[in-house]
């Protein structure tokens, strides 16, 4: 019985799935990058993959994850490129084989967020290092991301820098949401606690409640992405052709505009990088 | 009309030493017993005596812990649609009474036109018309009862077993269901069946069969066993019942 | 769209015609009624059997079935998501980020509900039916149509809570199915999104869409049950 439903069930699964693959393995095809919250909930990508696919005519499909994340997908071979912010985590990636080669492509930066009446006082500081020793000897609450991602990482790196270890905490005052950017803020605003935002994913952020930006400029807020095709050699069933187009494209003149291009409420959230561009 | 003719009969039925017991009690022990197709056989016994438990191997609900039980080409199965039964107890769908005769019909693999002809014939026969598009549950039980009858006719048995089919039913149930007992022994179909109503069985009775604490007592010509019975549990039997 | 009022934001939503909300709901429901569908033509014959059929192992069976209708759905998306993966068993269909993946996340989600309750609902007939149906010769595989047939009006309710499970249900579709735009967003996954992007009032408002989906479905099934009931002595 369990053999018999368990293999109709797969037959029936690959009799209704075939035409599928079928399509989805072919090498015009949709192309899937596997991106970060920030990028796709600030909206940019709705902004500039029109462009892209009008010029190209490539479809490209959106999963936006954490960067740790989306790294494993791309190392299991579920994506076509990756578009990420951790640039250690991703020249790791290239280094173990599974990508081809990481280009720069546009920074944003991030900033530190916080209820307007600011217990641990660090409004007006320059040092984000000393703002966070403050809220962690004030014991103000802090909403981390706690997922591995991108900023989650470049979080734990400041937290270094301030000589703070968070793990030794115990979720007293910091506490770590193990979600996206967007719930992480969602609990920052509930609880009025302190958070490390990326500046896009903050403009586009609607339920701020008490919360503002406290401290922003530290260059050590820099916010480097970076866009890697997944090595065909590794994952042969990579679209390779879309994937670099789509990377030349990022990388021209013209995807850099589009970068520059893409305001919220006048104001722009990410500045194009690209190397190939500036020479 | 109920034919028997379609191919040969399957009468007689041969018991051979029919035993049944369950969790180690005995119910039915050492029968023997050859039922032909002439007359209409009433099995009687105390209850307990292991009637209906006797009809439902015949008509191969049950299987026998030991012995046999044949028919002329072979050992019985239910779902043979040569014989058929009818249930104390009406079991009808959950679908309108003519859907019940159709599924029936289904089931011995007719074609659909002839299903649904034979439908007609068989409610128009008993008188079921009017009730043909009703749902069967929410019928009287006299009237499921004598749905499960046609249903049976409909199927043409050459045998049919019957537990006491009106036990549960009205003086008027009682009778119209006997009137179709009669009309299935007019059509050739051999009647098996159980009652615990003596009155019923004077009046149906060719050949009696009488059970006594799973074995069988005695095997009588009808008006002979009501006369004057051979063996002594049936005249006790008859005698406890007298005041009927 | 920063609406403050959800049921303003839902109706604005429905009023505006929005093509991206239409090709959500539509998605949604493509998704959930395959599903539904699927884990039906399993799930009704294989309840039947399993109410008739005495086996060993078949308490285990039942039980098994039995809990797996609280089975978390962000394990089974995890489950189907390392079965679809590229370096997965299934990885070289593709399959992985397609609605497709959600498809078969949802069956696995929903077969174990039909599974149950139709065993459920046949195990009552057939206790009631058997001695009659075989001696009509109606009995094993033959019989699975007529008890489902005769436990229709029960079995709507498996269907329900089946559609129920797979509308509602975010976990696992999110992981499978990567809510990409245009692609795999359905309703909770865009719900999901909207949350995060703060956006409460839209992403409830996108609920109150589901919920009058839902709504709608249900009144819808429970009007046609109860014209079949009136009619439940028609010819079928």
């Amino acid at each position: 019985m369990v053999g018999k439903v368990a293999s109709l069930f797969l037959f029936l699964a690959v009799v209704a799935l075939g035409a599928a693959a079928a399509q989805a393995q072919s090498a015009t095809g949709p192309m899937t990058v596997a991106s970060t919250t920030s990028t796709e909930q600030s909206g940019l990508f709705g902004a500039i993959l029109p462009r892209f696919r009008a010029r190209t005519g490539i479809e490209v499909r959106v999963i936006a994850q954490g960067t740790g994340q989306a790294l494993e997908t791309a190392r299991r071979g579920d994506a076509d490129v990756v578009f990420v912010h951790d640039p250690a985590s991703e020249e790791r990636f290239v280094a173990e084989g599974f990508g081809v080669r990481r280009h720069e492509v546009m920074y944003n930066d991030f900033v530190l967020v916080g209820p307007k009446a600011d217990p641990a006082g660090v409004r007006g500081m320059t040092d984000i290092a000393a703002a966070l020793a403050r809220i962690a000897a004030r014991g103000a609450p802090f909403a981390s991301r706690g997922d591995e991602s991108g900023t989650h990482k470049a979080e734990l790196r400041l937290w270094q820098a301030a000589v703070v270890d968070v793990r030794q905490t115990g979720g007293a005052w910091y506490r770590e949401t193990g979600s996206g950017m967007g719930p992480t803020l969602n609990v920052a605003s509930a609880t009025n606690a302190y958070a490390l935002t990326d500046r896009g994913t903050w403009l586009s952020f609607r339920n701020r409640g008490e919360l503002e930006i406290l401290l922003a400029g530290d260059r050590r807020l820099f916010n480097q992405y970076g866009v890697i095709l997944v090595n065909p050699a590794r994952h042969p069933h990579v679209r390779a052709r879309q994937g670099q187009a789509f990377i030349d494209w990022l990388l021209s003149p013209e995807g850099q505009k589009a970068i520059a291009d893409f305001r919220i409420g006048g104001e722009q959230l990410f500045f194009p990088n690209s190397k190939a561009s500036a020479s | 009309m109920v034919s028997a003719a379609d191919g040969s009969s399957i009468l007689p039925l041969t018991l051979r030493g029919v035993g049944y017991g369950v969790a180690g009690r005995v119910l039915l022990d050492a029968v023997d017993l050859e039922i032909g197709p002439e007359g209409r056989t009433l099995i009687l016994g105390a209850n307990g005596a292991g009637k209906s438990l006797l009809l439902r191997l015949c008509h191969g609900l049950l299987q026998p812990g030991a012995g046999s039980i044949r028919w002329s080409d072979g050992p019985t199965r239910a779902g043979d649609p040569r014989h058929a039964m009818v249930f104390q107890r009406p079991i009808l769908l959950r679908r309108s009474a003519r859907a019940n005769i159709l599924h029936a019909l289904a089931m011995i693999g007719l074609p659909a036109a002839e299903r649904r002809y034979r439908a007609e014939e068989t409610l128009a026969r008993f008188g079921l018309g009017a009730l043909a598009e009703r749902p069967a549950r929410v019928l009287s039980g006299g009237e499921q009862q004598r749905l499960a009858m046609a249903r049976a006719w409909s199927l043409r048995p050459q045998v049919l077993f019957l537990d006491e089919p009106t036990a549960a039913l009205d003086p008027a149930g009682t009778r119209a269901v006997e009137e179709m007992i009669a009309a299935f022994a007019e059509g050739g179909t051999k009647i098996v069946m159980t009652t615990h109503d003596l009155a019923q069985a004077r009046r149906l009775a060719d050949e009696v069969v009488f059970l006594h604490q799973g074995r069988l007592a005695e095997r009588t010509g009808a008006a002979e066993f009501f006369d004057m019975p051979a063996s002594t549990p049936a005249r006790s039997f008859l005698k406890g019942e007298l005041p009927w | 769209m920063s609406e403050s009022n959800p049921f303003v934001a839902a109706w604005l939503l429905i009023v505006s015609g929005d093509p991206t909300l239409a090709g959500i709901v539509a998605l949604s429901l493509r998704v959930t009624l395959s599903a539904l569908a699927i884990a039906l033509v399993i799930g009704l014959p294989g309840g039947a059997f399993l109410a008739m059929s005495r086996f060993p192992g078949r308490g285990l069976l039942v039980i098994g079935c039995n809990a797996l209708m609280g089975l978390p759905p962000v394990v089974a998306g995890l489950a189907i998501y390392l079965l679809l993966s590229r370096a997965g068993p299934l990885g070289p269909l593709g399959l992985l980020f397609t609605p497709s993946a959600m498809v078969m996340a949802q069956t696995v989600l929903i077969l174990p509900i039909v599974l149950s309750l139709s065993r459920q609902v046949v195990e009552d007939l057939w206790s009631e039916y058997e001695e009659q149906l075989r001696s009509l010769g109606c009995s094993g595989a033959r019989a699975i149509p007529t008890l489902l047939w005769d436990g229709r009006f029960s079995l709507v309710t498996a269907v329900l809570a089946g559609f129920g499970r797979a509308s509602a249900e975010v976990g696992a579709v999110l992981i499978v199915g990567g809510n990409i735009a245009g692609h795999t967003r359905t309703i909770t996954t865009a719900i999901a999104l909207e949350t995060a992007k703060g956006e409460l009032a839209l992403a409830l408002g996108l609920g109150i869409i589901l919920l009058g989906l839902t709504l709608v479905l249900n009144g819808g099934a429970y009007l046609m049950g109860q014209y079949a009931r009136r009619s439940a002595g028609q010819p079928w």
